[in-house]
């Protein structure tokens, strides 16, 4: 289980929690105008990255307040909290070398993790 | 050269023990790799392993490469809890799981591999009116579209699975349950190992611990893939790697509607016969069944955030464990033997995606989220259809990747949230 | 009669308890597999696979063979490990898997017929016919399986405990009571975990004569120590608690056993605590464990691991045998002979692997005049349900030979392969490993989290390296400012000589593989046959071969028998084991109590029971309860008897005819404040709210960025900046939340201010043509006439000073008051309305009455009449979706090429023929009855029988439903199919002059 560091309560375990998945994409201001492709995009498509992500938390049973998180998804580390409507920080994270392998940690067996 | 598999079977065991099975050969090849093949196949899973061998046998595609990151059966098939049923609320779910469950009928015999189907029955419980309504709402659709379904009620629950409890004063009571006595469970790995016996005995190269790393694309048609064992060439591609789908389909530059999110599940310590059907709970969710080494094998939910590391938090397989044990209170004293983690791609309308893309020749099979393993054999027969024919077959046209933009889904969330 | 020992096995303290029907006497401290073999009790039970007969081999919890049935009735537990059973007064115990006897057993047929159930073979056959399948599994499944499930409910309780620390010390052998001494002299809250029931580890199987620590023996250095900690104000020591998983930001969990001898076994009192520890750093102490060799019928009663024997000679003061043989490929053995030799027990022979035999124990045993049998091998031995004899050769080079072998009694066989650090917990953290060729042991190589390896687990085998190591890691571990650190005593210990061990994966040899019975996993019958069968038939991978062979599956999780299967592996494939790799190391290390995962939340706790403010009023006059979401609502309130039907019936006309009164308090209501609450609402709802006086209604529909609806409710404007929105029971945390994010998130620039006020207020919803009169006798100074509080507005009035918020909205289609007031009083106005009512026949309806009520009118409830794939115009509400707006939350999703199909499945109400028959609410309609698979155009959504109507009505979702008005459909029912005609979903009063009255 995560312990997530609330911006404004300060450490916490995940269950209190709740992510709303990848941050940073913007409901489009002129949904009118768009295709049904463009709409889909919006609604539906997302990078479901592997290694740095950055997506929203809530801190839904503490203050109820939202805000950013990276985290890399390959090993699941948080790297870095910053507020809504802010630009993402630049981060080194440890990503996997090839796009679908292992990062450079331990996986729990020793085949996976020599890559 | 291809050697024909010598058939399994009580004759060939006894010749085998009497020679003190020195003889045995392997059940498929460690092949050179080739530079060209007429498809290959990225994921050596069940699905993976369906596809080719269904390429093989229904297209008569024969020159054909599955590559596997790690070892065949490594993923979600060999990790999930072995649940089969087609009861699905929607017509075109419903037909697409039908075929499947057919085919699982007749797999044992077909592959000459025992993959141990049981059709002990899965039992979907309902807790309250909501879940009645919308089970019955099921049941009915289930049975006018021919697909075996009872409507239990909670005496008759009783008897079919004496262990539940069904005492109406605990917290969320029983009030009946939908059986489907068709459906079971299978042993996962052997029907990984039964396809890949089968698809190498045609002549399909079985390439594991190769990882692909870019697929190659050249003006709108796919050419091949890299991969750590080098360039492959093919002009048609099928990716079925569930966890891993929007990894791959980045390379060729396309986004999915998926999210990939930790699954667990986990067995007890095995104990004589004592539940004999599967016992599935979606309102507090809970599902069982019994393993033929004795296990409970227990599924839990998935994580809310995505994750690669086939870790979830503990939390979720607490809150599984306590609706185990609030259904089946003599479980309490059971043991929790192996736990593990899975990494299921989940579409917005669980349902999956089994399609052509913008690229030529390029085909995703994927969004099976939490329930892909029942359909293994039926998504390898559309989708090796999908291949070989470059259209979809009828069960899988309705699951192409345009519903998005349509707006035509096949929600099968289940049960809708209560309210009222 | 027990030698002396390190545990205090008091024998002042005899405990009586029950073997296989067999009366025993043990002593206080013994386990049950300490206390069975003081009475020389080796045969415990019988193989998964073969039947054979099988003795405890170790002393620990990786113990594969010890395995019973522990108690009876609902205290009965499967598949315990009697190497951890802390004995006591009447316990009861038997073997498994055995038929009808441990010492007679009919499976033991299995045994002979082993050739024909090589690994796999389940894959090659019970095939045909097909249909035979469920027989040859009914018969498969009960010979599978070990112990027996309980029967009946488990009296017993569980707890959770939290624990939050600076350090968690995981093993309480030499260097984990040294680390936490370090750690203490740090200042910092320490917790130190054992997992047996007497802190020392290892030091439990030493005696005076091993290897001293700053000259005093282990024992009495650990005793010293531990009084040390104990009298440190910032420790906390647990015993008989295993940590079984370490996960991410050092979550660690652990199970711990309350002793029970501390209480009563058969109660109901707690019986294991689980712990959820967060700790900032972690040291790992966990040990290492000993594997077996593999050779010819290794697997015997009497043959166990040497390091064990030694703790039960050293530890429990057990002598298991007189006439005792070792078998090794490392100096580590050497020392059971040796203590065996300090209460005058010559080892007959010791024999060993490795044709050099140069350290330091070798040496002194051979000075000792035992016979040691160097570059021998064991190959194969004999005894059915004991060792009796072993057959040695001398060690071959090259294959096959001719040797000359010579048999040699014994009555125990000790054997050693060399040590496993336990490294589960740092690979479950997902630390790296590395392997160390010369004593092929995977060492923990590089930490992913805040921890650290020391002692035995960290790849040091002898004291001296083990304290130095232990000093110098955790000193730097801590971190600087050592100061305090540098005070305490350091631990030394005399440098010994090691030999080389010898690695030697198949004993007996390759070429008799096949004909042999070498056990690799004793537990699930693995041989190492069964792992050449594997690798032969292509199963190359380490995964693979653990699956196709279940090598390491069976309940110790293969504590004894990974290491050695790799072993195997390479030494068949000619691969280094480096390049193998290991299965996955999985959590839970020892397997954990369901009950005790589940903790208190079972019962009456298993979920939160949310219960409105007039809660008991419903009890005390015999409600019915149905559940919705978390809430308990009031369902229907039978009477003398009554039926469900009978009593909805009654509550529907009565709130028709006169007046019925809903407890409507579970409803979701959300306070709204802020100068652009009417934008904010313009955005989340499809109509137009920028009108919308103080003191009016509306209603709206909520859908969300997809186009379908996902809720719908009233809101009511209380001021300039205030509103009140109430959602559906069911959604109101979905709703709050959604409603949250977007403000955050999306629309910052929003001043809106949303605070859920749900259980802050009851509300009561009066309903009929009488609810006016008791409107106005609870507020005598106000007008309630329609104009002057006409359908969809809202008054703040007072009773007793009391503040209430009435609306004039409903639900039902009659004319409706709701009274929303602060939730402490709304029970007493409950009462008050109850009895004002009393002349108008006030009848109090519960949910299925409201359904009926809402439905006659054609009222939706959202998750019936809709299930996430339903849009506004579906449901025939297009005058609810404004047209003018630019945009609001799913209008663009409202025009994709699916949602503005007209052939969509549209709400419309349904007439049977036939009208006293109740459709079944999710029953599929059809337009002509075909053979299966028949085409479905809807399903029925809701259905009842109406007694205003005195009929049945339903309401459906069809395709094109609403261009088919007066078309007949037919509902195929399991034994008649019914006629329906499609109608206009509104039964009764189209026009709302009763809602309007």
């Amino acid at each position: 289980m995560l312990l997530i560091n609330c911006p404004y309560c300060g450490e916490r375990e995940q269950e209190e929690f709740s992510c709303g998945g990848e941050a940073h994409i913007v409901r489009p201001k002129n949904p009118p105008e768009l295709s049904d492709d463009q709409w889909a995009d919006y609604l539906f498509l997302r990078q479901n990255i592997k290694g740095l992500q950055y997506e929203r938390w809530n801190h839904s049973f503490g203050c109820r307040q939202w805000f950013n998180v990276a985290r890399n998804t390959a090993t699941d580390e948080i790297l870095a909290i910053y507020p809504i409507g802010t630009k993402p920080p630049k981060i080194d994270s440890n990503d996997p070398i090839t796009p679908c392998g292992e990062p450079q940690i331990g996986s729990g067996n020793f085949s996976t993790s020599k890559k | 050269m291809i050697k024909k598999p010598k058939k399994y079977s009580v004759f060939s065991l006894v010749r085998n023990a009497l020679s003190y099975h020195e003889n045995w050969q392997p059940a498929w090849r460690n092949p050179e790799i080739k530079k060209n093949y007429d498809a290959i196949i990225v994921g050596g899973g069940g699905h993976g392993l369906t596809t080719a061998y269904y390429l093989a046998k229904n297209h008569g595609v024969r020159n054909i490469a599955v590559v596997e990151k790690g070892w065949i059966g490594g993923g979600n098939t060999g990790r999930n809890t072995t649940i089969i049923r087609s009861n699905y609320l929607w017509d075109q779910s419903a037909a697409l799981y039908e075929h499947a469950l057919k085919l699982w009928e007749g797999m044992s015999q077909e592959l000459n591999y025992n993959v141990m189907f049981s059709q002990r029955g899965v039992m979907n419980v309902a807790h309250n009116l909501h879940d009645v309504r919308e089970l019955k709402r099921r049941w009915n659709a289930n049975r006018l579209n021919d697909i075996d379904c009872d409507w239990l009620n909670t005496e008759q629950v009783k008897k079919f699975c004496p262990v539940i409890n069904t005492s109406q004063n605990i917290r969320y009571p029983v009030l009946g349950a939908t059986l489907q006595r068709r459906a079971g469970t299978a042993r996962h790995d052997a029907v990984a190992w039964g396809y890949a016996r089968g698809a190498d005995a045609m002549g399909v190269d079985i390439i594991q611990n190769c990882e692909v790393t870019a697929i190659n694309v050249n003006n709108g048609n796919v050419t091949g893939i890299e991969t750590t064992k080098g360039t492959i060439n093919s002009k048609k591609i099928g990716v079925v790697s569930a966890g891993h789908s929007s990894v791959i389909a980045k390379m060729a530059g396309i986004k999915l509607p998926l999210e990939s999110r930790p699954l667990q599940a986990l067995v007890s310590e095995p104990v004589k016969p004592v539940i004999d059907t599967v016992v599935m709970s979606n309102t507090i969710h809970a599902y069982v069944s019994q393993s033929d080494k004795g296990e409970l094998v227990i599924g839990a939910g998935t994580d809310g955030y995505n994750s690669y590391t086939q870790r979830g938090g503990f939390n979720i397989v607490e809150d599984t464990i306590m609706a185990i044990v609030e259904l089946f209170p003599i479980f309490s004293r059971m043991k929790m033997l192996r736990h593990w983690g899975g990494i299921v791609d989940i579409c917005p309308d669980a349902s999956p995606i089994i399609s052509k893309t913008h690229i030529n020749g390029l085909y995703f099979n994927c969004g099976w989220g939490t329930g892909g393993f029942k359909a293994t054999p039926g998504s390898g027969w559309v989708f090796a259809h999908t291949i070989a024919n470059d259209q979809p077959h009828k069960l899988n046209a309705p699951f192409s990747i345009n519903r998005f933009s349509s707006g035509e889904l096949v929600d099968e969330h289940g049960a809708a949230a209560v309210a009222h | 009669m027990r030698l002396n020992n390190n545990k205090n096995i008091n024998q002042k303290k005899q405990i009586n308890f029950i073997f296989d029907g067999v009366k025993y006497l043990g002593y206080e401290g013994d386990t049950l597999a300490s206390a069975l073999l003081s009475n020389g009790i080796h045969l415990i039970g019988r193989s998964f696979k073969y039947h054979r007969p099988r003795g405890f081999i170790s002393a620990g919890c990786e113990e594969p063979n010890g395995i019973i049935q522990l108690e009876n009735g609902e205290y009965t537990e499967p598949n315990r490990r009697a190497t951890e059973v802390i004995l006591y007064d009447g316990l009861i115990a038997k073997s498994q898997n055995r038929w009808p006897s441990v010492n007679f057993d009919l499976g033991a047929i299995n045994d002979l017929l082993a050739p024909f159930f090589p690994a796999g073979f389940y894959y090659k056959t019970f095939m045909w016919p097909p249909k035979f399948w469920k027989t040859y599994e009914h018969f498969i499944r009960h010979a599978a399986g070990l112990g027996v499930s309980p029967k009946k409910e488990d009296p017993h309780k569980y707890e959770h405990y939290h624990y939050h620390c600076d350090v968690v010390v995981v093993g309480s052998g030499v260097s984990g009571l040294y680390a936490t001494k370090i750690a203490l002299a740090k200042n910092l809250k320490v917790l130190l975990i054992e997992q047996e029931s007497e802190i020392g580890g290892s030091i439990l199987s030493t005696n005076k004569y091993n290897n001293k620590i700053n000259g005093q023996s282990q024992n009495e250095w650990k005793n010293k120590i531990l009084d040390e900690l104990q009298n440190s104000k910032n420790i906390k020591i647990v015993t008989s608690t295993s940590l079984f998983a370490y996960m991410h930001y050092n979550y660690l969990l652990g199970i711990q056993d309350i002793d029970p001898n501390k209480g009563k076994r058969r109660d109901n009192s707690i019986r294991q605590v689980l712990w959820k520890i967060r700790a900032k750093k972690v040291i790992l102490a966990t040990g290492s464990i000993e594997r077996p060799l593999t050779f010819n019928n290794n697997d015997r009663p009497g043959i166990m691991l040497a390091g064990s024997v030694s703790k039960y000679l050293n530890g429990y003061g057990i002598e298991l045998g007189k006439k005792i043989i070792i078998f090794t490929n490392n100096d580590s053995a050497y020392q059971t002979a040796l203590d065996y030799h300090h209460h005058n027990i010559k080892v007959s022979a010791i024999i060993d692997v490795r044709s050099e035999v140069d350290g330091d124990l070798p040496t002194l045993v051979k000075s000792l005049g035992m016979k040691i049998y160097s570059g021998y091998i064991i190959s194969d031995t004999s005894g059915r349900k004991k060792i009796t004899s072993v057959t040695i050769e001398k060690f071959r080079e090259k294959y096959p030979t001719n040797n000359n072998t010579e048999v040699l009694t014994c009555d125990l066989l000790c054997i050693s392969g060399g040590w496993s650090p336990t490294v589960h917990l740092f690979t479950q953290s997902r630390g790296k490993l590395k392997y160390r060729n010369e004593d092929s042991c995977f060492v923990p190589y590089q930490a992913h989290q805040q921890t650290i390896s020391v002692g035995s687990c960290n790849g040091f085998f002898d004291l001296k390296n083990i304290l130095e190591d232990t000093y110098e890691s955790v000193k730097k571990f801590l971190g600087e400012n050592n100061k305090q650190i540098e005070k305490i005593e350091v631990y030394k210990a005399e440098a010994i000589k090691i030999g080389k061990q010898q690695n030697t994966w198949l004993v007996t040899g390759k070429d008799k593989i096949n004909k042999s019975k070498m056990f690799v996993d004793f537990q699930n019958d693995v041989t190492a046959k069964d792992i050449k069968i594997a690798l032969s038939e292509g199963f190359q991978s380490i995964e693979h071969i653990k699956r196709y062979t279940t090598n390491g599956m069976a309940t110790d999780q293969g504590k004894t028998s990974n290491v050695n299967a790799l072993g195997i592996v390479s030494e068949l494939t000619g691969q280094d084991i480096s390049n193998l790799g290991t299965t996955t190391f999985r959590l839970p290390y020892t397997p954990v109590t369901f009950g005790a995962m589940a903790g208190r939340y079972v019962k009456e706790f298993f979920d939160i029971e949310r219960t409105t403010p007039m809660h008991e009023w419903h009890v005390t006059n015999k409600a019915l309860f149905e559940d919705v979401g978390q809430w308990k609502r009031a369902w229907y309130y039978p009477q003398n008897n009554e039926t469900l039907n009978e009593a909805v019936n009654r509550e529907v006309k009565a709130t028709r005819d006169s007046i019925g009164i809903l407890d409507a308090s579970t409803l979701g209501k959300i306070d709204i404040k802020g100068r652009d609450v009417s934008e904010f609402l313009n955005r989340v709802y499809t109509n137009a709210w920028s009108k919308l006086e103080i003191g009016k209604c509306r209603y709206g529909i909520m859908l969300g960025d997809d186009g379908m609806v996902i809720d719908d409710g009233v809101t009511t404007r209380l001021g300039e900046y205030h509103y009140l929105m109430t959602t559906t029971t069911g959604n109101a945390a979905s709703v709050m939340s959604k409603l949250e994010d977007w403000l955050q998130t999306e629309w910052p620039e929003l001043e809106v201010y949303l605070t859920s006020v749900t259980e802050q207020y009851g509300t009561i919803s009066l309903n009929g043509p009488n609810s006016r009169k008791i409107v106005e006798f609870l507020f005598p100074n106000q007008n309630f006439s329609n104009e002057n509080f006409p359908h969809m507005s809202f008054k703040k009035l007072e009773i007793d000073n009391v503040k209430c918020r009435v609306m004039r909205i409903s639900f039902t289609g009659e004319i409706c008051y709701e009274i929303n007031v602060p939730s402490s009083y709304a029970l007493s106005l409950w009462n008050k309305c109850i009895d004002i009512g009393k002349e108008y026949n006030i009848t109090p309806y519960g949910t299925e009455a409201m359904h009926v009520l809402r439905a006659e009118k054609g009222y939706i409830i959202v998750g019936q009449e809709t299930d996430g794939s339903v849009t506004p115009v579906d449901l025939n509400m297009d005058w609810i979706v404004s047209k003018k707006k630019y945009d609001f939350v799913g209008k663009r999703a409202l025009y994709r090429s699916d949602t503005i199909r007209e052939d969509r499945k549209q709400l419309v109400g349904l007439l049977t023929t036939d009208p006293s028959i109740v459709l079944e609410e999710g029953a599929q309609l059809v337009e002509v009855e075909t053979s299966l698979p028949m085409p479905m155009v809807g399903h029925v959504t809701s259905s009842y029988h109406s007694p205003n109507l005195n009929r049945s009505i339903a309401l459906a979702l069809v395709k094109s439903g609403i261009s088919k008005k007066g078309t007949k459909l037919i509902v195929p029912m399991l034994n008649k199919s019914v006629e329906v005609e499609i109608t206009n979903p509104v039964f009764i009063d189209p026009k709302n002059e009763r809602l309007l009255a």
